[in-house]
């Protein structure tokens, strides 16, 4: 199993190098965090899997596995690990494009994965669409009349399909994958200029974040409101991430292995961990000063909250300095599934959007949501999701095998993107 | 052998099972105390209710604040028939301002004009499923909510603040999250006490007092569900005035 995937993630890359890839990390632990050579950063995969699996989880009804995902232990959640990565990846894929194919080429390329997001993204909304007009005409309890007035769109399908396609009627959960496609819309230029002047290009994404909270900017939403995940501060996450993956981690790296940063990083995870357990056991509210609560709320998801962003950070410099990328649990059969689902993000994505659609519509019509039947939906569903991102693997493999060599190299560079 | 033991442990365990599953759903709507705890107090409440032996609630809400019934079904009716069961010798009045399809703000914008002349002790709004519906900004609700809240007090009414109902069926249509926590925050800010009826209403979906996912046409569960709402909200008003209603029992 492991030496068959092993095989497997060494082709996303076009390489099949991962094998001596332990021992020379371990050597080298401080160069760890950026990719150099090569290599496909399995830490990566992981944690992008780990998130689509906390996002479906979170996407469902509240039960048992909602408390094991760290939403609820901290300020930040599975998005912003998503929306990092992601920057990430596809700057180091779609960066190194850039060098080898050119500006047009590469933009040609970025597009073309913008498109098939949009696509995917459509999907999705149509299931919804069906998911929501079955309700509509099955379902008329009285003691929610109030609530049912949402279904008052279906009357006019005209403008709503239309406020769909241009990515401002979004439904629930459905608010990531149009953030995704504005990010990558201006990834060509991000690179374009993070190739050149990186920490200009940081400055100026710090500079519209700031900029965003000052004006309140954010793009507008129908039927009224604004976008959930504001692209303008969202764009910070994602910007940095490219950053990290053009050079920035490499630099990054003595302070990341620093252990006044670790301390630091730990004192904030734990004060964020105590005020979040005022919002589950409000007798505990006295521990937060009054003082700092004035401060510190409302901690706005839309606009990423500074106390987000560092929260992020905070987990991020934890997580680097505990799993150096020679981590042999890597190479671990449990920790599979997670890192399958990571490398193909977008359809796992959106099958665990689906799964939560699927999930709510288990839950209401086959059982009244008990504790048992809630359990085994979530299960089922990270269990279908890791099955899913097998057989994309499988797919993928024996597709490159198959196709001439030039051919496989062009599709790998997409495979790699693919995963972002 | 082997295989028998195996066969009837196992028939022993469904049957285990079946005898779970054909436990009757429980008939009582019991709110645990944690969900009706508050910090915030009742001051006028209190006051009103020991000197004047007098009471006057308005409601102010949305559609889920009534139901299609004859009137005194709703939870404010329930609520009132509660209060004054539980408070004898204390007149009780409850007005209900409906406020149909209204956000947070709109309700805020005509403050005045709802307490105008009326000058009830206490006000409580039920506030937010219009805004979720509609996704307002969440910062504009916050700032409706917080203004709202001061209007009332500034009206010298004490403030109990209502969030949203749970509505399992429309979960995937309606986030809700981010207009229960701003009204958490804004009721703790403002220290007045928040009858979460959304926390409520799903605890009693999850231990079987009510299946809130039914596709039940009949106004019998809802008639059900708010007499329960109507009669923890009795409750969580005489907690947080911190009335007690053996001694008003004596002082008559």
């Amino acid at each position: 199993m492991t030496s068959v995937t092993d095989h497997a993630a060494g082709a996303f890359t076009g390489h099949a190098a991962s094998t001596d890839a332990p021992s020379a990390a371990r050597a080298a632990p401080t160069q760890s965090v950026a990719i150099t050579g090569a290599e496909r950063e399995l830490r990566l995969d992981l944690f992008r899997g780990l998130a689509l699996w906390l996002i479906f989880v979170d996407h469902l009804p509240p039960n048992i596995f909602t408390w094991l995902t760290f939403r609820n232990y901290g300020f930040s959640d599975a998005t912003e690990i998503f929306i990092f990565i992601s920057g990430y990846t596809a700057a180091f894929v779609y960066g190194r494009a850039m060098r080898s194919r050119g500006f047009v080429v590469a933009s040609a390329r970025i597009f073309k994965r913008v498109w098939q997001i949009y696509v995917a993204h459509v999907f999705l909304f149509t299931i919804f669409l069906a998911e929501i007009s079955y309700v509509a005409t099955q379902f008329e309890n009285p003691l929610y009349s109030e609530e049912m007035g949402i279904l008052d769109f279906l009357k006019q399908p005209d403008v709503t399909i239309v406020q769909a396609l241009l990515l401002k009627f979004r439904p629930v959960n459905m608010d990531v994958l149009p953030l995704y496609i504005v990010l990558m819309l201006f990834l060509p230029l991000i690179i374009f200029l993070m190739q050149r002047k990186p920490d200009l290009t940081l400055g100026l994404s710090v500079l519209i974040y700031a900029v965003t909270w000052e004006f309140g900017l954010n793009l507008p939403a129908y039927p009224n409101g604004v976008w959930f995940f504001n692209p303008f501060a969202w764009q910070l996450l994602f910007v940095f991430g490219a950053w990290c993956a053009l050079g920035g981690a490499r630099r990054m790296a003595p302070l990341l292995s620093s252990r006044i940063l670790l301390g630091l990083a730990l004192a904030y995870l734990i004060a964020a961990f105590f005020v979040t357990l005022t919002w589950h056991l409000p007798q505990l509210g006295h521990i937060v000063p009054r003082v700092i609560e004035q401060w510190m709320y409302p901690i706005n998801k839309t606009d990423l909250d500074v106390l987000r962003f560092v929260h992020f950070l905070a987990i991020a410099a934890v997580a680097v300095y505990f799993l150096p990328s020679g981590w042999p649990g890597l190479k671990s059969p449990w920790l599979r599934p997670m890192i399958l689902c990571g490398q193909h993000s977008l359809e796992i994505f959106c099958i665990g959007v689906f799964l939560a659609f699927a999930g709510h519509f288990i839950l209401a019509e086959v059982s009244s949501g008990g504790a048992g039947i809630h359990f085994i939906v979530s299960i089922s569903g990270i269990v279908i999701m890791s099955a899913a991102a097998w057989v994309l693997s499988w797919y993928k493999r024996v597709a490159a095998k198959s196709g001439t060599d030039a051919k496989s190299a062009d599709a790998d560079a997409d495979l790699a993107g693919g995963g972002s | 052998m082997k295989a028998i033991v195996g066969l009837t442990a196992l028939a022993m365990l469904l049957t285990t099972v079946a005898a779970v599953a054909d436990d009757p759903p429980h008939a009582t709507c019991e709110v645990p105390a944690y969900l009706l705890a508050t910090d915030n107090k009742l001051p006028k409440v209190a006051e009103a209710v020991k000197t004047d032996r007098k009471l006057d609630i308005m409601v102010i809400g949305s559609r889920s604040s009534t139901i299609t019934a004859p009137d005194g079904t709703g939870f404010p009716g329930r609520m009132e028939a509660s209060l004054r069961d539980k408070l004898p010798g204390v007149t009780v009045n409850v007005a209900l301002q409906l406020q149909v399809k209204k956000t947070a703000e709109e309700v805020t914008k005509d403050i005045d004009q709802l307490l105008e002349g009326k000058k009830p002790t206490l006000v409580i709004w039920q506030t937010g499923t219009v805004d979720a519906m509609r996704s307002i900004d969440p910062d504009d609700f916050r700032t409706a909510v917080d203004e709202g809240v001061a209007a009332m007090q500034k009206a010298g009414a004490d403030v109990v603040l209502i969030n949203l109902q749970y509505t399992p069926r429309m979960e995937t249509m309606i986030s809700t999250t981010p207009y229960i926590d701003i009204m958490r925050v804004a009721a703790q800010q403002r220290e007045v006490p928040l009858f979460d009826r959304f926390a409520i209403m799903h605890h009693w979906n999850e231990t079987g007092s009510f299946d809130l996912f039914s596709a039940a046409r009949g106004v019998d569960l809802a008639k059900r569900v708010h007499d329960c709402l109507g009669r923890a909200l009795a409750t969580f008003v005489i907690d947080a005035a911190q009335l007690k209603p053996a001694e008003l029992r004596i002082q008559r």
